[in-house]
């Protein structure tokens, strides 16, 4: 491994690593997992180091806490090769790629203004993922194609 | 075997919640229609359907009051939109929920994209959309479809162009959906600003052979059908984009000349000034017939959903 990296930041107790996300995109990730540093935890964010695999990433870990499954692949979206590395006792217990849901409910706005999804309905945006490489995604409500950049425009 | 139970409850969502077989029963019972009306007199009776209708209509709207009517059912019309009641604000969800206490099918129009599916999923009814936005128009594909067959006798094998607002005009994405079903040729014909939307584009040109153009007149000797279109200017965001595009294409006399003596002028109404009046008079304008048969159509199509025909 990577001996200077790993000296940027100390390694965890307990929580969760998140690492090979998409370079300049570890601020969205914790957006997208609803952390604004105002919960409490202690979380380090890495930005811009190099990586073998990406040429440079980043990474964020967050202690006292373990991300679920479901929430973790949302970031699939933002960070197609980010890895989760659940943390306890300074020693991994597991570690997963994520996974582009097949559905994705409150998570990105549907870009069509015109969308009912849009409008005040007591509905949240729902988008099936028709591909995930490259990604496309379509409304469930107006059918709306969007791909990765329309996606990433309308983050909720 | 596409029957009449496969019909029975089933909302009419999106012409592509249709396959070729049920297209071509809906259109079947369309013809008995016509060929048995007395038949049908009546064969809805103490049914009731609500037409919600968010935004202004007046043929849809009379289209599908007069099909349920003749089959001796009831309508129930919350009547033109006006600003009390969305100054009130309403959700759709709420308007859903309470109106289908009263009806057995909702047909609803609405401005919003996907209003039809959200609506489907509150009410316990059937859904038929009656418009959705710039999105779809389902029965008007039905009715168009109907239509090319009753006046060419066939679909397959036929060279279609479709002229106008690809972009905003519901009933072209519907269309196309629809003829996707059936081997034909389809040309796209619109302003580079009005091109047709991607997401049909991506649908249908894995299914059919499909081909954009800027301009009718090369293909105008080759076609069966010419599907004309209204520029719409309440869908534009920006009206000089209207601007730009207003008064780009127009059927005359001189245009059919151009054509397969037999080839048929189709438009959705209502018109404005996209096809020369005098157009009106020739064998080969057919959208006041379609008008006739999108009567025939929606009488089959209501039939089927509320399960009149499902005994038979």
């Amino acid at each position: 491994m990577d001996e200077r990296r790993e000296l940027r930041v100390q390694k965890i107790k307990d929580g969760t690593v998140i690492d090979h996300i998409t370079a300049g995109y570890a601020l969205d990730v914790l957006r997208i997992l609803g952390l604004t540093g105002k919960e409490g935890l202690t979380i380090s964010v890495v930005m811009n180091v190099p990586s073998h695999k990406l040429g440079l990433k980043d990474i964020v870990k967050i202690e006292g806490k373990e991300l679920v499954e479901s929430e973790v692949h949302k970031i699939a979206l933002i960070a197609p090769n980010a890895t989760i590395n659940i943390i306890r006792d300074y020693e991994v217990l597991s570690k997963m790629k994520v996974k582009i849901p097949d559905i994705l409910v409150g998570l990105v706005k549907c870009g069509n203004p015109s969308c009912i999804s849009n409008s005040h309905e007591p509905i949240k945006p729902v988008f099936h993922v028709i591909s995930k490489d490259p990604l496309l995604i379509q409304c469930h409500y107006c059918r709306r194609i969007m791909d990765r950049n329309d996606a990433l425009l309308n983050l909720i | 075997m596409v029957s009449p139970k496969d019909f029975v409850g089933r909302d009419v969502l999106s012409i592509l919640d249709f396959n070729r077989e049920e297209l071509d029963y809906i259109m079947d019972v369309a013809d008995e229609v016509e060929r048995n009306m007395d038949a049908y007199r009546g064969l809805l009776s103490g049914k009731t359907m609500a037409i919600l209708f968010f935004e202004p209509s007046t043929r849809t709207r009379l289209s599908f009051e007069a099909a349920m009517k003749k089959l001796g059912g009831l309508t129930l019309d919350m009547g033109e939109p006006t600003r009390a009641s969305i100054e009130k604000g309403e959700t759709l969800t709420d308007t859903i929920r309470v109106v289908q206490n009263y009806a057995d099918l909702i047909v609803l129009r609405h401005p919003k994209e996907g209003a039809a599916k959200l609506a489907a999923e509150v009410a316990d009814i059937p859904v038929i959309n009656g418009g959705s936005g710039a999105e779809e128009h389902p029965t008007q594909a039905m009715l168009d479809l109907y239509t090319i067959r009753r006046c060419k006798k066939r679909i397959d094998g036929l060279r279609i162009g479709i002229l106008g607002d690809l972009k905003y005009g519901r009933t072209t994405h519907s269309l196309a959906y629809a003829l996707s079903n059936y081997d034909v040729k389809l040309y796209l014909v619109s302003p580079e600003l009005l091109r047709m939307r991607r997401e049909v584009l991506r649908h249908i040109s894995g299914r059919i052979e499909v081909q954009e153009l800027e301009s009718i007149d090369q293909v105008l000797p080759e076609l069966d059908v010419l599907y004309v279109t209204r520029i719409q200017k309440e869908r534009f965001v920006d009206e000089s984009e209207y601007l730009k595009v207003k008064g780009s294409y127009r059927v005359t006399i001189d245009t059919l000349s151009k054509m397969k003596k037999d080839a048929i002028i189709m438009h959705p109404l209502p018109r404005v000034d996209e096809i020369a009046i005098e157009v009106d008079s020739t064998p080969n304008a057919v959208y006041f017939k379609q008008v006739y048969y999108g009567l025939l159509t929606r009488m089959s199509i209501i039939s089927l959903v509320l399960g009149a025909l499902s005994g038979k």
